[in-house]
């Protein structure tokens, strides 16, 4: 989905801004914060909906509601679209984790030039925009094999596939306008490759 | 609290009622996850961490090998942490983490992640601009200084490894846990000599 949530390369947002409360640990500046995340991870826990449902949620907020809602703030609206979607039924599905046993070889190798696909689900997906249709190298084939959130989160099953740390030069993202010295990583799914 | 019930504490109140009803959530085990973030886990496991590896080579080997396992060694483990990738700062590389989709952070080590991490600014500039970003931030980096950003998109979680500060030498862990800050853990900040 191409939503507001996929802010990466996005300009206009301004100078970064550490609150008074990121001087010291304070996770929870309001009480409703800490009460909102741990409502958010029991029902993930109790079998409500899946992490990746949850986060596709948040995705689908209005985008003026994602900007001013604040960070919990977009927490509780998912929670409660998801609740008026799906109901609070404890056990509704198996809570698993992510990682996974891999079956059979990765199909790439660290160093392997790859090029991402021009990926675009209506519905959720973990290739960032900023790295779509783009060539890259892998730098990482990370260990075991991992849930493919795009499909989880709809409840088409878990595709469990190779996870690799794709390194993208600058330049390749942005021209002649990238920073100098720069690479990005970016953790992709299989699914999202092909090879160069 | 207000009596307006657009009240995102009057909402969060009527959503814990209702899980409650169904049996999805108790307040008491609310309130121990709660105090757990609080408390229990934050940047100083992370401090400690970045400490034993500053001083036991075969612990910092294991650590860039396998950041879970080398986590678990010091008793950290817990959700957002299914795979933990250890990036290690050195002369002329600097790693930074974000987490562009969403606010992935390793929360064993760091607790819960500061709200300029979660904001749109962090988020949409660090990929983009990340050398004036963290020159905003307070660390200049000059342009020979390669820099690497990792953007945590799935459920793997990535840790800086800082630089050991000039100076520490003769420091013991325990002293040199309390030299390492969270921003340099995220790759925004560098330890200063102490």
């Amino acid at each position: 989905m191409n939503g507001i949530h996929d802010l990466g390369g996005r300009e206009g947002f301004g100078p970064v801004v550490r609150s008074p409360d990121d001087a010291g640990y304070r996770p929870f500046p309001e009480p409703w914060h800490g009460r909102v995340a741990m409502l958010a991870s029991l029902a993930i826990a109790a079998g409500c909906w899946n992490v990746d449902r949850f986060r596709h949620a948040i995705e689908r907020l209005a985008p003026t509601t994602y900007l001013t809602a604040g960070y919990y703030g977009r927490w509780l609206a998912a929670l409660e679209l998801l609740v008026h979607e799906v109901g609070a039924q404890k056990g509704r599905i198996t809570p698993l984790p992510a990682r996974r046993p891999r079956s059979g070889a990765p199909r790439f190798a660290v160093g392997d030039r790859v090029r991402t696909r021009n990926h675009q689900p209506r519905g959720h997906t973990r290739l960032p925009a900023y790295v779509r249709a783009r060539h890259g190298t892998v730098a990482l084939v990370h260990p075991d094999a991992w849930v493919l959130p795009d499909t989880n989160a709809s409840g088409e099953g878990e595709s469990v596939q190779p996870l690799y740390a794709i390194r993208f030069d600058a330049s390749e993202l942005y021209g002649t306008s990238a920073e100098a010295a720069t690479t990005v990583h970016v953790d992709l799914f299989e699914d999202y490759l092909e090879p160069a | 609290m207000s009596h307006d019930p657009s009240d995102p504490a009057l909402r969060t109140e009527a959503l814990e009622a209702l899980l409650t009803e169904r049996g999805v959530v108790e307040a008491p085990a609310i309130d121990r996850l709660i105090a757990y973030y609080e408390e229990q886990v934050g940047p100083m496991n992370g401090a400690r961490v970045v400490a034993r590896a500053w001083s036991d080579p075969a612990y910092r080997a294991r650590l860039l090998t396998d950041g879970r396992s080398a986590i678990a060694e010091l008793g950290f483990e817990g959700p957002q942490s299914e795979h933990l990738v250890v990036v290690e700062n050195a002369p002329g590389v600097h790693n930074v983490v974000v987490c562009t989709l969403c606010s992935c952070y390793p929360w064993p080590v760091l607790g819960l992640p500061p709200s300029w991490y979660k904001d749109p600014a962090y988020r949409s500039r660090i990929v983009r601009e990340p050398r004036a970003v963290l020159a905003e931030m307070g660390l200049a980096l000059d342009e020979a200084t390669e820099i690497r950003v990792w953007d945590s998109s799935a459920e793997v979680r990535y840790l800086v490894l800082p630089e050991r500060p000039a100076g520490s030498e003769g420091l013991a862990e325990d002293a040199l846990a309390g030299l390492v800050s969270r921003d340099a853990m995220i790759g925004v900040a560098r330890i200063p000599p102490p």
